[in-house]
């Protein structure tokens, strides 16, 4: 591994004047958009029903296939919420680093 | 068994069905074959080569490698099975890829960031990296191999259900064991030379035949079989009825309030498991970019739902009268022999080809992944510092071939009433890295022997349970089921998770003690900036090149 390691350049340290902190709105919005499928799914007892069904398929079975769908938007939702705030990251580091 | 229950149920040999798949598997092993080289770099006998195609594979195609990878002869065979043997308990599967993508989400690009600043190829490099301690690589090094393992074994168990669906080979001993074995060659055979670029290749074509096929399966399947209503209605008949083996009922169309903590855990620790295994961290690595990452994840969604309309194949084999009647069937065959009744024979062939293509590429995939894990951190790191890429490339190839060995040893040593266990049981290892992993992608606070401590409690706690399982009907046996009593709250629950519990425990339990002692901690190579840099130039091998020959 010392190979690596000294082939690696020593990084900077981020020197920014302003960072964005740890802990920003986004970053909350997207650690609720995460948190909603495994919450929603690993409450079995809350979906473990019958009806109502749809087109033959008890709830059960089509309720946790929406899920799939709705878990994608609300991925793909954080995904361009992250990364809008990463450029921005990105940019204040640049900055405070010329 | 096997044979005789088949060839029962009415069937032979069907030539036009044998012709297609044939034809298709030549045609896929044709590809794997020169693989080789496409896009190959000048330094092909360097390990990322081999083992990550040269890390450059945009969304597109580290798209299909994921899925290629992900959605196995599990999807096809094991989870269908399990519905069709059970019922909803096998449906886990669903929630288990949905709460998959966002738990990743979280983690995977700090991994891919960190392991590009540092050249890192497996999770143990991360390990031996972050803490600075070889024996806790050594863990994350060990457990992945011997994890990878049984996940191999499912897949084979997938491509024999095929094989046996369409009755090739002979009816015992050896010839039955032949198109297995045949299966096995091809497969190390185009691993061994065109290492990940040959199932990068495959996967579009396996993704396309299996989109083709779930689209028909799905559509299709339900109108003869009269609707959902009718294929649900005959379901719920069916698993009602009581199991001879059990004196229960087989099963139901809903998890009772006793099964829905089995269920719950099974989902989530399958979901922490996904992205431990090297071939998944394999899959990640060899990605172009970070947002390459990060997209791909957005999207995999559509083969969540692929698997949840494949499994629901299950219920409609029970629906159609697959194995009815027969004592003793082995629930594997259930969506080979349920696309063998409903489609043409032609198609049936391609349904075939479509099965044993998606077992054969994620299975060259894990035992590239394995190797790889065996080489840099086994082999490298223990035996012969000083080894130059091409004999790393050349280590790597051979284990591939002993981890496929060890697979085979797998399916002839485990009972496959439900191949799915198979997977749990690689699970239940796998997770036992969890700990050490994630909780080092976002801080330093555990110290390395506390993890270690924590992982061998895991190990051995996880282990001696799941041999004490007996499968269902048999109560002698062992390694029969996943699930067992969750010490202290008393109820079914996958062994994975409670040892995960117990091994996260003792890790943070010993790294209170070793701090308040004052115990050194490992070097740390990496820093904060590692985790989110966006795009570094690769390490660039030191060794001069050597000349091309495979």
């Amino acid at each position: 591994m010392a190979d690596t390691a000294q082939t690696t350049p020593p990084p900077e340290p981020p020197p920014s004047p302003q960072p964005l902190p740890v802990v920003t709105p986004t970053r909350v919005a997207c650690g609720l958009l995460l948190a909603a499928p495994l919450v929603a799914l690993l409450w079995v007892n809350s979906y473990a029903r019958q009806t109502p069904s749809f087109i033959g398929i008890p709830f059960f079975y089509w309720y946790q296939l929406l899920w799939v769908i709705v878990s994608a938007l609300l991925t793909g939702a954080a995904y361009l919420l992250i990364r809008r705030e990463e450029t921005r990251r990105g940019r204040v580091a640049r900055g405070a680093g010329r | 068994m096997t044979r005789t229950i088949t060839l029962a149920a009415g069937g032979h040999t069907n030539a036009v069905s044998l012709t297609v798949f044939l034809l298709l598997f030549a045609a896929v092993t044709v590809i794997g074959f020169f693989a080789a080289r496409w896009r190959r770099a000048p330094d092909a006998l360097h390990l990322d080569e081999w083992g990550l195609g040269g890390r450059s594979f945009g969304t597109v195609v580290s798209w299909f490698l994921l899925g290629g990878d992900l959605y196995t002869a599990y999807t096809f065979i094991a989870v269908p099975a399990l519905i069709y043997g059970v019922g909803a308990a096998g449906f886990y599967a669903v929630p288990y890829t949905i709460i998959a993508w966002p738990l990743v989400f979280l983690f995977l690009p700090r991994l891919w960031s960190v392991a590009r600043s540092h050249g890192y190829v497996t999770l143990a490099d991360f390990a031996r990296g972050r803490y600075g301690s070889r024996s806790l690589a050594l863990a994350v090094a060990l457990t992945g191999i011997l994890a990878t393992m049984p996940y191999i074994a499912l897949q084979l168990v997938g491509i024999q259900a095929v094989l046996d669906t369409m009755h090739i080979g002979g009816s015992s001993g050896l010839a039955k064991d032949l198109p297995l074995l045949i299966a096995f060659a091809v497969l190390a055979a185009y691993t061994y030379s065109s290492g990940l670029r040959a199932p990068a290749l495959i996967a579009f074509v396996k993704d396309i035949l299996v989109y083709i096929v779930v689209i028909v399966a799905v559509i299709y399947i339900p109108i003869r079989l009269g609707g959902y209503g009718s294929v649900f209605h005959e379901a719920a008949t069916a698993l009602a009825k009581t199991s001879p083996a059990t004196g229960k009922p087989r099963g139901s169309l809903l998890p009772g309030p006793s099964a829905q903590w089995s269920y719950a855990t099974l989902a989530l620790g399958s979901a922490m498991a996904l992205f431990m295994y090297p071939h998944s961290a394999t899959g990640v690595l060899a990605a172009k970019d970070r947002n390459t990452v990060r997209r791909n994840l957005a999207i995999l969604p559509a083969y969540s739902l692929m698997l949840g309309l494949l499994s629901l194949l299950g219920f409609m084999a029970i629906a159609a009268g697959v194995g009815k009647g027969v004592t003793g069937y082995n629930a594997q065959l259930a969506v080979p022999q349920l696309f063998q009744q409903m489609f043409p024979s032609w198609f049936a062939g391609v349904a075939f080809a479509a099965i044993g293509i998606g077992a054969l590429v994620p299975a060259a995939i894990m035992s590239i992944a394995a190797a790889n894990l065996f080489t840099r951190n086994i082999y490298r790191e223990f035996f012969r510092p000083d080894a130059t890429q091409a004999q790393q490339t050349k280590v790597a190839k051979v284990v591939s071939l002993l981890v496929k060995l060890g697979a085979l040893g797998f399916v002839l040593g485990i009972d496959k009433s439900f191949s799915i266990n198979l997977q749990l049981l690689g699970g239940i290892w796998i997770l036992q890295i969890f700990p050490a992993v994630v909780s080092g992608l976002f801080s330093r606070w555990f110290h390395h022997w506390a993890l270690l401590a924590g992982w061998a409690a895991g190990m051995a706690y996880g282990t001696v349970t799941a041999y004490g399982v007996a499968a269902a009907g048999k109560p002698h046996s062992h390694f029969g089921g996943s699930a067992a009593n969750i010490p202290v709250i008393g109820r079914i629950g996958y062994i994975g998770v409670t040892a995960f519990v117990l091994n996260l425990a003792i890790a943070v339990v010993l790294t209170l003690v070793l701090r308040a002692v004052k115990a050194p901690a490992g070097p740390d190579e990496t820093v904060p900036g590692d985790y989110t840099e966006e795009l570094t130039p690769a390490p660039v091998a030191a060794e001069p090149v050597a000349p091309l020959v495979l």
